[in-house]
């Protein structure tokens, strides 16, 4: 007779996961049959995702660079999902960085890609329990709390519904910050009502075990509180202090805002 | 050999020629692919590319392998994307058009098969990096649940509380050892049962509808207090939990139990009610269960109009003398068996004994059809009580007396319910005792007056609202009023005019007669010395009573003297009527208050002389100056046909006899001329009665 089992479930790689579906966005094969399904169905009502995600990713790139360039060397990288390239550690190489994820295949991939590297953690853990990921050892033990720490939520806080209060979650990590510390945060959204296309791709999204959850530039301003969000505010992802003339926005609108804020 | 270039000056400034190749390529794959560099960035790198190209065009023999590492390059930057290559190949056809075909298609070639080789290496590569992070995650997964297992096990295993698991069919899957402990059956012999083998009769009626909700889904715990029969037959109390664990797709899987043993504690709980709700003693329920039930059945009288109930209010007869003299053992045995047998022939559903308390007990008939009915449970408690006890070697007779009450429920309350019964008792009592009284609304109601008459006496003194009349006192031979009789009267506010009749018992049981009687004589000496001073001698002496009560009242003598003294009266001038009880001490000696009043000057007058002893022989040592015949006498005298001659003699003798003591006679009651003329006859001093003239204020007095 069969008895139930009281661990928790098993590594299944035939459902898609949110860190390798970003992953195929950007061009890399760290990702499964089932990814790549769920994926390609996205990107056939809206192809501009890709490009969404290569934008997410050119403004973390661009935040890093600019929060580098003040001083900080501590980065938080919360939803941190699979590495590619452009990690955090390496436009920071002498910053101490700490990925959070709470994907097991994910987190296996960092620990191996980062195991040689110093200045670098990774956390297996739920990012909506800031008190549970600020305490765990690894982020204890890399991180000096008594120095600026800029905690990174690009394209992850749109996966945190209402009911699990994402500006808590923001609250969380910021409270726990020394002024001078910031919050990286990008998210998708839009300003106008859906087209068709664009329905069906969140209703997809929507019916996913991680399902999507769209704000607009109002709403993802109210996430960050009573921190001092920097200029040029919450914008257009790829409005975020673009390097001129050398990146080209993605095709029609921008499917997501970003901004940066401090703590004073 | 130079390269075959038609026009060599165009890559004579090969790093020129690189940033304008870069230039267009970078505009070409802006975009197609993510890489980490910004445009600048991308410009810088292209160039460098570029610059290796513009080498390879203008080579004197084409390197492949160099060119193949510009493929590989891009790769590397993670120009990834297919369409990447494609934009690559048209901007050199375009840029080298003017080359020579065949090396710009070595070189369009020979980057396709490098950015192809490290595409197909980087795929692989990260693939392998994929694959092994989901196996380690697997591992992980598997490792961290065999450890949540083994320590589930651990758990399961060695846990104080019971624990099972069953399917949703209730089948029994795994159970640990403190259930078997719990239950006596081995883990074997508990896989082999199913849910429906440990329903119990006692379970509570709610459990079965929580276990279907929990399997439906409904619900995914609940937990209750159920019993369990243990393989030998007793019965084990457990406090339940009960969970559902859904699957994947959240349909109920499995239910788990967990089961702690509270047997004692519910035992002790059963226990501690009983003696809650039972007296120690007799072990009948005790005043606390009487009153819940009385109070219960009182709630649901509005759902059964016309519902009626009984109450016998039973008390052992004379039980504190045999407390007194045969000890609290005897009497607590005593209490036992009058206990036993009453709950014995008093057994009937919906009939309840109880102890109230001391010797009382109480039995409540739930839905009497009627008083009869109550009645017979009191006669058989009578019964049943009068049978001889034996207890530590005495036989000792007993009875009861029962307070009987039955009414309808609608209307009363355990307030009303229970003092009917209490005084239903004390009737009962009072008529005598080993018998019941049945409860008399009407009666009730009297006393319920008389005790409110009683109660508000005292403050009805404060309020003067009793005032005195007088009546007068007629010398027969000339129909002259040479005294008055002082009258008090109660104007009762809701009763109208009281005469002293209605209260004056009620006066002397509860002391208020010594103030009340005072205040009396005060008003009536100041009234006569009013008359006194206005009239002289020609104004009437003043009769005022004394009660026994005020008589045995060590106030009493000083009382008098201080009156006399404020009003100013002459104390000849005062009567003071006295019962042949007031005067006379237990051995017929007058008593010291007579003797110390008498002292005074008041004369003294036997009230009411023939109702008593009428004992002629102590008159003659007591300061007595007159008598007043009782009414009942002078009413023989009244018929006009003629008197009852035994009256007329023994009036004729009393008369004769006074005169001869020196005693003057009244006659009380005169209401007709006949009375008046046979009393003057008889040789009767005085006469008072409406014949003469009623009582009235003293505005009415004619003298």
């Amino acid at each position: 007779m069969e008895r139930p089992s009281w661990a928790p479930a098993d590594v299944d790689l035939d459902q898609p996961s949110v860190a390798r579906v970003y992953d195929y966005y950007l061009g890399g094969s760290h990702n499964f049959a089932a990814d790549r399904a769920f994926a390609e169905q996205i990107l056939k009502v809206m192809p501009v995702v890709a490009a969404l995600a290569r934008s997410n990713r050119a403004f973390l790139r661009r935040a890093v660079t600019t929060l580098a360039d003040q001083g900080v060397r501590q980065f938080l990288d919360l939803g941190s999902g699979i590495p590619t390239v452009g990690n955090v550690h390496e436009l920071v190489p002498d910053g101490k960085v700490v990925y959070v994820d709470h994907d097991p295949v994910a987190v296996a991939h960092s620990r191996a890609i980062l195991a040689d590297v110093p200045g670098t953690a990774v956390v297996a853990a739920d990012l909506r329990s800031p008190a549970e990921v600020l305490a765990a050892p690894q982020v204890r033990g890399l991180l000096d709390f008594t120095q600026p720490i800029a905690f990174l939520l690009v394209a992850v806080l749109h996966f945190v519904p209402d009911e699990q209060d994402p500006a808590g979650i923001v609250r969380g990590y910021a409270d726990a910050g020394v002024p001078g510390s910031h919050v990286v945060l990008s998210h998708a959204g839009l300003d106008r009502p859906l087209t068709p296309a664009e329905d069906a791709a969140w209703e997809m999204y929507r019916r996913s075990p991680t399902p999507l959850i769209l704000r607009t530039r109002a709403e993802v301003a109210k996430l960050l509180g009573d921190l001092t969000v920097l200029e040029p505010g919450v914008v257009a992802t790829h409005d975020w202090r673009p390097v001129p003339g050398a990146e080209t926005a993605p095709e029609g609108d921008a499917f997501g805002c970003a901004a940066v804020a401090r703590k004073d | 050999m130079t390269a075959l270039s038609p026009t060599p000056t165009s890559w004579d400034r090969p790093h020129r020629a690189a940033e304008r190749l870069a230039r267009s390529w970078s505009l070409a794959i802006a975009g197609t692919s993510y890489v980490s560099m910004n445009g600048l960035e991308v410009q810088d790198f292209l160039t460098a590319l570029a610059s290796r190209l513009i080498h390879a065009l203008t080579a004197e023999t084409f390197d492949p392998a160099d060119v193949r590492e510009v493929g590989s390059t891009l790769v590397a930057a993670h120009f990834t994307e297919p369409t990447t290559l494609e934009r690559t190949v048209a901007v050199l056809s375009e840029q080298f058009a003017k080359a020579p075909i065949k090396r710009v298609a070595e070189i369009q070639g020979a980057l396709a098969a490098g950015y192809a080789q490290a595409l197909r290496d980087r795929v692989l590569d990260e693939q392998e990096e994929i694959r092994t992070a989901a196996l380690w995650a697997r591992a992980r997964a598997e490792e961290s649940r065999r450890v949540s297992e083994a320590r589930f096990r651990a758990i399961f295993a060695g846990a104080a509380i019971g624990m099972s698991v069953s399917t949703v069919d209730g089948q029994v899957i795994e159970v640990n050892q403190a259930l078997c402990d719990m239950l006596g059956y081995s883990a074997d012999e508990l896989r082999l049962m199913a849910f429906e083998d440990f329903v119990h009769p006692q379970d509570p009626p709610v459990a079965a509808g929580m276990y279907d909700e929990l399997l439906s889904g409904g619900r995914d715990q609940f937990r209750i207090e159920k019993p369990y029969a243990h393989k030998d037959g007793h019965q084990v109390w457990t406090d339940l939990v009960a969970s559902v664990i859904r699957d994947e797709d959240g349909e109920p899987k499995w239910l788990v139990a967990m089961f702690e043993d509270i047997t004692e504690r519910y035992l002790l709980q059963l226990r501690l009610r009983h003696q809650a709700l039972h007296d120690p003693l007799t072990q009948l329920p005790n005043r606390t269960m009487f009153f819940d039930r009385l109070a219960e059945l009182l709630t649901g009288a509005d759902d059964e109009p016309g519902s009626r109930v009984g109450v016998c209010y039973l008390d052992v007869d004379g039980f504190k003398v045999i407390n007194d003299t045969l000890g609290h053992d005897v009497g607590d045995q005593l209490l036992q068996t009058v206990a036993r047998r009453l709950a014995r022939s008093i057994s009937g559903e919906g009939q309840l004994v109880a102890r109230m308390g001391g010797d009382e007990f109480v039995v409540l008939i739930e839905r009497s059809e009627g008083t009869g009915d109550v009645v017979a449970v009191a006669e058989r408690a009578l019964d049943t009580v009068r049978a001889p006890v034996h207890v530590g070697g005495h036989e000792i007779s007993i009875s009861a007396s029962i307070g009987v009450v039955e009414q309808p429920l609608h209307g009363t309350s355990t307030g009303e319910l229970m003092k009917a019964a209490d005084t239903t008792l004390y009737w009962a009592k009072a008529d005598g005792r080993n018998r019941l009284a049945l409860f008399d609304a009407e009666r009730h109601a009297r006393e319920v007056t008389r005790y409110e008459l009683s109660a508000s006496m005292p403050a009805a003194l404060e309020r003067r609202e009793f005032f005195v009349e007088y009546q007068p006192l007629v010398r027969l031979s000339d129909a002259v009023t040479i005294g008055v009789e002082a009258l008090v009267r109660w104007r009762h506010p809701r009763f109208g005019v009281l005469g002293p009749d209605a209260f004056i018992g009620m006066a002397e049981e509860t002391g208020l007669i010594v103030p009340l009687g005072r205040w009396v004589l005060h008003e009536a000496c100041k009234q006569a010395a009013q008359w006194h001073r206005d009239h002289g001698d020609k104004a009437p002496f003043m009769s005022v009573n004394l009660a026994v009560r005020q008589m045995r009242d060590r106030t009493i003598v000083r009382d008098v003297q201080a009156i006399l003294e404020q009003t100013g009266l002459a104390p000849r001038r005062l009567q003071l009527e006295l019962t042949e009880s007031a005067v006379m001490g237990s051995g017929g000696e007058p008593t010291e208050a007579l003797n110390a009043l008498t002292a005074l000057g008041p004369r003294i007058a036997i009230d009411d002389f023939g109702t008593g002893y009428s004992n002629f022989a102590y008159l003659r040592h007591l300061p007595v100056h007159s008598l007043k015949l009782a009414g009942s006498f002078v009413a023989g005298l009244r018929p006009p046909e003629g008197a009852d001659p035994v009256d007329q003699k023994i009036i004729a003798a009393v008369i004769g006899l006074a005169h001869a003591l020196n005693l003057r006679v009244t006659a009380e009651g005169v209401e007709t001329a006949e009375q008046a003329d046979r009393l003057l006859a008889l040789g009767c001093d005085t006469a008072q009665g409406w014949y003469y003239a009623s009582s009235g204020p003293a505005s009415s007095i004619r003298f």
